[in-house]
């Protein structure tokens, strides 16, 4: 999923402070699961900006919906016939959503209430981490299902590198060494000569370098 | 055992204060409540293993919002005790009144006042 995080209170209040009619938008997606735009969050929110602007005189409307997802058109429509009702709408969607909003409703600031971190998954409740950078070409096959470019420091095809210390990488004594990690899977799969098959040079013209992606199917659009 | 206790604190019950969500606690507070306090089992000793610890994080989670926009977070506490102890209920109950006094009323009540 995609994980975000919370801005912290006041950052949201210097967002949308000079606004009188405000709509909260949560997404029911990646950001319910990751705690940080739910429906539950929208509720929490609402409540602690209402008490806020109260608590200094400032009068201000402060609605609540949350939308099944806000990176598609059928569930943004949703908003259609009462957007023209606020100011501005604070979106606690990850980045795509809150940017799909402002697209489709043009005359509505959008601002973001979380700021959008990576695409990873919950270790435990309150933790999650990064697995994946979507870099267009995957090649989990050849490195026993842990992913060197979301997970090594250096993006290493063919690790480790030399900081690699007891299992843990040189830039923080908490993370551990993503080669370290594939070898150790390669032995419990019984498939170490994989390790001796150099990968060659990636083709990054399908990561983000190569600009900003698009898919199309042809074989899907009706 | 008639212990007297605070008059003024509203009880809520709840099959386990791990029932009590963030927002409960909120709203509460948006409505004009002083203080809000939660009372449960022994920690170790939920029936439902981790109710009270939950109860615990969400006091804290309410603790630091109220301080953030300016309500007060030492007007939200959580109290332990085990369900044989009733005098140790009506000693939490005057040390939140208590505490709360001291604090005074919530602001909201008197910015609505205001409004």
């Amino acid at each position: 999923m995609i994980v975000a995080q919370k801005k912290p209170i006041e950052e949201i209040i210097d967002e949308i402070k000079g606004f009188k009619r405000i709509l909260i938008a949560g997404c029911n997606e990646c950001v319910t699961v990751c705690e940080a735009g739910g429906k539950k969050e929208v509720q929490v929110l609402a409540s602690a900006l209402r008490m806020y602007f109260m608590n200094n005189g400032v009068e201000m409307t402060i609605d609540e919906i949350t939308l099944e997802r806000q990176c598609d058109h059928e569930y943004l429509e949703e908003l259609r016939d009462r957007i023209d009702q606020y100011d501005a709408v604070l979106s606690l969607a990850c980045g795509a959503g809150v940017q799909f909003l402002a697209e489709k409703y043009r005359t509505t600031p959008v601002f973001p209430g979380v700021n959008t971190s990576f695409i990873g998954v919950t270790e435990q409740r309150g933790i999650w981490s990064e697995r994946c950078q979507g870099c267009g070409q995957c090649i989990l096959g050849q490195t026993a299902g842990i992913c060197p470019i979301s997970r090594c420091a250096k993006r290493l095809l063919n690790g480790p590198c030399g900081g690699s210390t007891k299992g843990k990488c040189e830039i923080d004594k908490e993370l551990d060494c993503a080669w370290q990690l594939i070898i150790d899977r390669l032995k419990e799969l019984g498939r170490l000569e994989d390790y001796e098959k150099i990968i060659p040079v990636k083709d990054w013209s399908t990561e983000r370098a190569g600009g900003p992606r698009k898919i199309t199917r042809e074989d899907v659009i009706i | 055992m008639r212990i007297q206790y605070p008059g003024n604190i509203r009880i809520i019950r709840v099959p386990c204060t791990g029932k009590v969500d963030l927002i409960h606690i909120l709203r509460a507070f948006e409505k004009g409540a002083d203080g809000v306090y939660l009372v449960g089992c022994l920690e170790g000793d939920c029936r439902f293993d981790s109710g009270n610890l939950r109860a615990k994080a969400r006091v804290r989670q309410a603790a630091d919002i109220l301080e953030r926009i300016g309500i007060g977070g030492e007007r939200v506490r959580m109290f332990n005790l085990s369900s044989g102890e009733g005098p140790r209920f009506a000693e939490f109950a005057t040390e939140m009144t208590e505490a709360i006094r001291a604090l005074g009323p919530n602001p909201i009540k008197a910015a609505r006042k205001a409004a």
